[in-house]
């Protein structure tokens, strides 16, 4: 007979990173049927990416961020209550008390109650006004405060109160840094390094106060709060950050009697046992070995062993983890691998220092010079990753060790090639994934990046580790003999950027030309586009030519939107959307004469739908006597320039806006690119144009204009980066001329920049050294381009109409005069729409 | 053998397509100057997008094989069987000739 065993209750209390990734191992190892598995989370909301939660302040909502949304939590059986405390533990009973006295038994239990921030006991931190930064609501606190705040004060110049800093800056507020001891990020970082740091810091218009104690917070006469430090001065703050560390919360434990470390934190072993053997904690709230450990990728390793104890699993262990952080904070490039400070016996350092750029690096090796024990960086984090592998996986330094950190000279590469690195090279220490596991998911049928990081989950953590896999998933198959092709279809064995440099430099004119010496086969709707689009771009010729007119997509073919039914739109540029009471009636009376359906469009202008194709040229000839040319909606070209009003009648502006977008409008115009281009200018930073979400967008400051590139609307929305503040009107148009042509230069076929951005290696700053500081000596080429485009613009509707041989392609049929019988249209609020395959069946019907 | 005059060759266009009605049928049209044939007659009715509008799209050539893609979807038809590349669907198809300057189409099928 057998008899029935009661399931055994799991239950996690904490529902943060660690606590969720838990769950998820217990899962991934079917754990979940040999327990009824509940979970409890103060917060309001289940586990989100707390590692990513600045970008709540960049445009993520809490729903991007959120880990799950519960459906694997249901579809698994696993129970989870958000909004609920847990207050004590009787571990006599094995019950716990939730918030509303209610109880709860257990036989398994796994804190992961992760960290509060310490906020130091100076007179006044009580005060209104006084935050920190570690949940959604924290942040949600600190937006609404500094939507009326003028100036921001963080305590604290760690790791995160830079970040917090970059945070509270980006918010719009004068920002200070407050940090009490003698330099920034003192735990990561050695005495010169965070010198260079601070320079680099101030130079971003954050005050910087380092060796300062704050004595008490009181009433601010000119701000809301005034903070005295002990050396008798004193700054005002309408808005307080604590950001001074981190501490375990461990209340839970200290009340149920768990052994907890002198300093706090809950004691574990290496299974992440604590003093109890049915209590697992793991995360941030967990101390091993004395020390705790603040960042996810440790605690993602403790989960998966608590997982594999509870699953009988013994030879699992948690054995410690690598503190070697990466960052940018606030767009510095700062880097500390393992003993930074050379505190190990005997350890010789090597080091860095370039004022003129401020970059700082320093390498800590062993007494023979044989291992790398640490490292420093800040100002360039090029040189982290060939670092960090040398000292995880205790790689024999190379003769010359110095050159790592050493800024290259001739082209002898630095960098240590993946081919060096062991099998148990750690690539991604989030995920812990290591060399072997990406081999391992190549071999066994992920042929991409996108599916080694299906697989594996490498590189969905903090994202740090991204270049590195790339080069050893490329590594990978290619060892497999797979060819990592990046040829833009059958016909020719190139990128984009490829055709495009042999367009240009061999002064290729057509299709045919570049086919011939570069390709093979006849071409295909791939390539005659794309091909098409850079000959525009390089030459700026007439796109209906007779060599080019076979290469255009319908739309450009017939320099019109091609609708549903075969019918085309038209689209007049408006420049800036200002349009005078004259060319509305124009527009009028040509949709009317037409019978054309009109709207305004997304874009400020207005489109008028369901002209036939012989209709183009006659309607043209109206719209372009008018004063009209062509918007170029159908093109991968400019579309159009937003604007607001601005200063002219604005109450608010602070530029003219208005002039600025018509004059980039018509600058812009007709230049093909690889995607379409949008520009957005905004008379002040309210931002009624909503530039932000643009290619370009420009935005009027007292000094100026702030530039802001590679925002996108549309389907995956981005948030343009600021590339440039209080420009004058010739540095702003230099700017965008080389951003744009760099882009058009550079991108893929049918990328937008906001996606050639996220690809562009290096990012903004590489963007910016490219553009400001004419890193690669194109500068003036790219200008000399842009100025080409710009001096041999033609609207391409007026070419059309003096071209007989062009305007004989636009007819219905070419041998009969009728129209399509297809096209039917109804009628719908007092305009013509295509009819529905419903109604034309019953129209024809009738007529029949 | 029906054999119709439909227009000049210089009515075409190289590499690309025209619309043409004969017979009260929509054809299109593709003068390919590179293809052993020169010139197809397919039909105009892009039976995904529900319009007329196949000679509208930019001509290929993929793996051997002269195709038109829709300007509305981008499903692509063989220019010689109207064979459809991605779904189990064929669309009419006329021989053609050119004679001298005039194209002519045979539209007993
Ligand atoms: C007409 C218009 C909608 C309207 O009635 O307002 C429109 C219509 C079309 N949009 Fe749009 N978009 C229009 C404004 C927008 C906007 C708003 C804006 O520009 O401020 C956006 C979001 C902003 C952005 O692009 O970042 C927008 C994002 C898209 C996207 C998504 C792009 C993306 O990067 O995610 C597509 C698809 C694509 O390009 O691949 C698209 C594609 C299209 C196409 C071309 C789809 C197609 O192939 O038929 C539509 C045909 C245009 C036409 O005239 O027949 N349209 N479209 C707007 C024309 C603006 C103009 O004056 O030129
Ligand atoms: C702004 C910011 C940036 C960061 N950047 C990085 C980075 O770049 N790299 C990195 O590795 N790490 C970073 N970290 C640290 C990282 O977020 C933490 O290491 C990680 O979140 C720890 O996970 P955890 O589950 O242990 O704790 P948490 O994520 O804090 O989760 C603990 C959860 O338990 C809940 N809880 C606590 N007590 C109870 C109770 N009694 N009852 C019910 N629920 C309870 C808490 O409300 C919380 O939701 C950053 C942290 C912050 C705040
Ligand atoms: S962005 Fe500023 S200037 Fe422009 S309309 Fe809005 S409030 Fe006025
Ligand atoms: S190291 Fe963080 S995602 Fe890979």
């Amino acid at each position: 007979m057998t008899t029935l065993t009661r399931k055994q209750n799991l239950v996690v209390v904490g529902n943060g990173m660690v606590g969720h990734h838990f769950i998820e191992s217990l899962i991934a190892q079917g754990g979940h049927n040999d327990f009824n598995v509940t979970v409890f989370g103060e917060e309001p909301h289940l586990a989100y990416d707390r590692v990513h939660l600045s970008e709540y302040f960049t445009g993520k909502g809490a729903a991007e961020l959120a880990m799950t949304d519960g459906a694997l939590y249901d579809e698994n059986g696993v129970k989870y209550v958000t909004d609920c405390l847990v207050t004590g533990i009787d571990r006599a009973s094995k019950q716990l008390t939730l918030k509303d006295g209610t109880t709860i038994s257990y036989d398994k239990l796994v804190l992961a109650t992760g960290s509060y921030p310490f906020v130091p006991p100076i007179p006044g931190h009580e005060r209104d006004n006084t935050f920190v930064y570690r949940t959604l609501e924290d942040l949600d606190a600190i937006r609404e405060c500094a939507a009326t705040a003028k100036t921001g004060t963080v305590v604290g110049g760690g790791l995160l109160g830079l970040e917090a800093a970059n945070a509270l800056k980006s918010l719009g507020l004068e920002t200070h840094v407050v940090e009490f001891a003698p330099r920034l990020m003192p735990v990561q970082l050695d005495e010169q390094g965070g010198a260079v740091l601070k320079d680099m810091i101030k130079a971003l218009d954050v005050t910087v106060h380092t060796d300062t104690a704050t004595k008490e917070i009181v009433d601010g006469e000119g701000a809301y709060h005034r903070m005295n430090f002990a050396d008798g001065t004193h700054i005002e703050t309408d808005l307080i950050l604590f950001s001074a560390g981190i501490r375990p919360q461990d209340a839970l434990a200290k009340q149920s009697g768990l052994e907890i470390g002198t300093r706090g934190g809950i004691c574990v072993n290496n299974h992440c046992l604590t003093s109890d053997p049915d209590i697992y904690a793991i995360g941030e709230c967990a101390l091993w070995n004395d020390r705790i450990f603040g960042l996810v990728a440790p605690g993602y390793t403790m989960a998966k062993t608590a997982v594999a104890n509870l699953l009988n699993d013994a030879a699992t262990v948690f054995t410690g983890a690598d503190m070697s952080t990466k960052l940018k904070l606030l767009g510095c490039d700062v880097g500390s691998i393992g003993d930074a400070h050379a505190t190990t016996q005997g350890s010789k350092v090597f080091v860095y220092q370039d004022q003129l750029s401020n970059a700082y690096r320093k390498m800590v090796v062993s007494e023979d010079g044989k291992k790398l024990l640490g490292a420093v960086l800040v100002g360039d984090n090029s040189y982290y990753d060939t670092l960090l592998q040398y000292y995880l996986n205790a790689i024999d330094l190379p003769e010359q060790a110095q050159s790592l950190i050493l800024p290259a000279t001739g082209n002898a590469p630095v960098g240590l090639g993946v081919d060096a690195l062991p099998a148990t090279a750690s690539i991604c220490s989030c995920h812990n994934v290591t060399k072997q596991d990406i081999s391992d998911a190549v071999n066994s049928g992920s042929l991409s990046l996108g599916d080694v990081k299906q697989a594996t989950k490498a590189s969905s953590g903090c994202g740090g580790c991204a270049a590195l896999l790339k080069k050893c998933v490329d590594h990978e198959l290619l060892a497999l003999g797979v060819e990592v092709s990046t040829d833009i279809c059958e016909h020719f064995a190139y990128t984009r950027q490829d055709l495009f440099n042999l367009v240009k430099v061999e002064g290729i004119k057509s299709f045919q030309e570049l086919l011939d010496k570069h390709g093979k086969g006849h071409g295909c709707e791939i390539c005659k586009p794309a091909v098409g689009s850079i000959l525009a771009s390089v030459w700026n010729d007439y796109v209906l030519k007779k060599e080019h007119i076979s290469l255009q997509d319908t739309n450009d073919r017939f320099l019109a939107n091609m609708q549903k039914d075969g019918t085309y739109s038209i689209v007049p540029r408006i420049p800036g959307g200002e349009i005078t009471a004259d060319k509305l009636i124009v527009l009028g009376q040509v949709a009317k004469e037409y019978n054309l359906y009109t709207k305004v469009t997304g874009g400020q202008r207005i489109d008028l739908f369901g002209a036939t194709v012989d209709q183009l040229p006659q309607i043209w000839e109206k719209l372009i006597a008018a004063g009209f040319e062509t918007g170029q909606a159908y093109g991968k070209s400019l579309r159009t320039v937003k604007s607001c009003v601005g200063s002219t009648w604005c109450r608010f502006g602070v530029n003219d806006s208005l002039s600025m977008a018509v004059s980039l409008e018509n600058r812009y115009k007709g230049l093909r690119a690889p995607h379409k281009i949008k520009f957005a200018v905004s008379g002040c930073t309210r931002e009624c144009a909503e530039a932000q979400s643009k290619d370009i967008g420009v935005i009027a400051t007292e000094g100026g204009w702030n530039l802001y590139v590679c925002g996108n609307g549309g389907m995956k929305p981005r948030h343009g980066d600021l590339f440039a503040k209080d420009l004058d009107d010739e540095t702003l148009v230099k700017y965008i001329d080389r951003v744009l042509m760099f882009y058009v230069k550079t991108a893929d076929r049918l990328q937008r920049t906001s996606v050639w951005m996220e690809n562009l290696e290096g990012g903004l700053e590489y963007l910016k050294d490219v553009v400001i500081n004419n890193k690669l000596g194109v500068c003036d080429e790219l200008e000399a381009q842009m100025n080409h485009v710009v001096d041999t613009f033609q609207c391409e509707w007026k070419t059309t109409l003096e071209d007989e041989a062009a305007l004989k392609t636009f007819r219905q049929f070419v041998n009969h005069e009728s129209a399509d019988e297809n096209i039917v249209f109804v009628q719908e609020r007092d305009q013509i729409r295509p009819a529905t395959i419903e109604e034309k069946s019953q129209l024809i019907a009738k007529a029949g | 053998m029906n054999w119709t005059k439909v227009c000049q060759t210089s009515d075409l266009i190289a590499g690309a397509g025209v619309a043409a009605r004969v017979q009260g049928k929509q054809l299109a049209l593709f003068l390919v100057p590179e293809a052993e044939q020169r010139i197809f007659a397919i039909s105009n009715w892009d039976p995904f997008g529900k319009a007329n509008v196949l000679s509208r799209g930019i001509v290929g050539h993929l793996q051997g094989e002269w195709v038109v893609a829709s300007p509305l979807y981008k499903q692509h038809f063989s220019l010689i069987s109207g064979a459809c590349l991605e779904e189990e669907i064929k669309i009419n198809t006329w021989q053609t000739k050119i004679e001298g300057d005039s194209v002519y189409i045979n539209m007993t099928m």
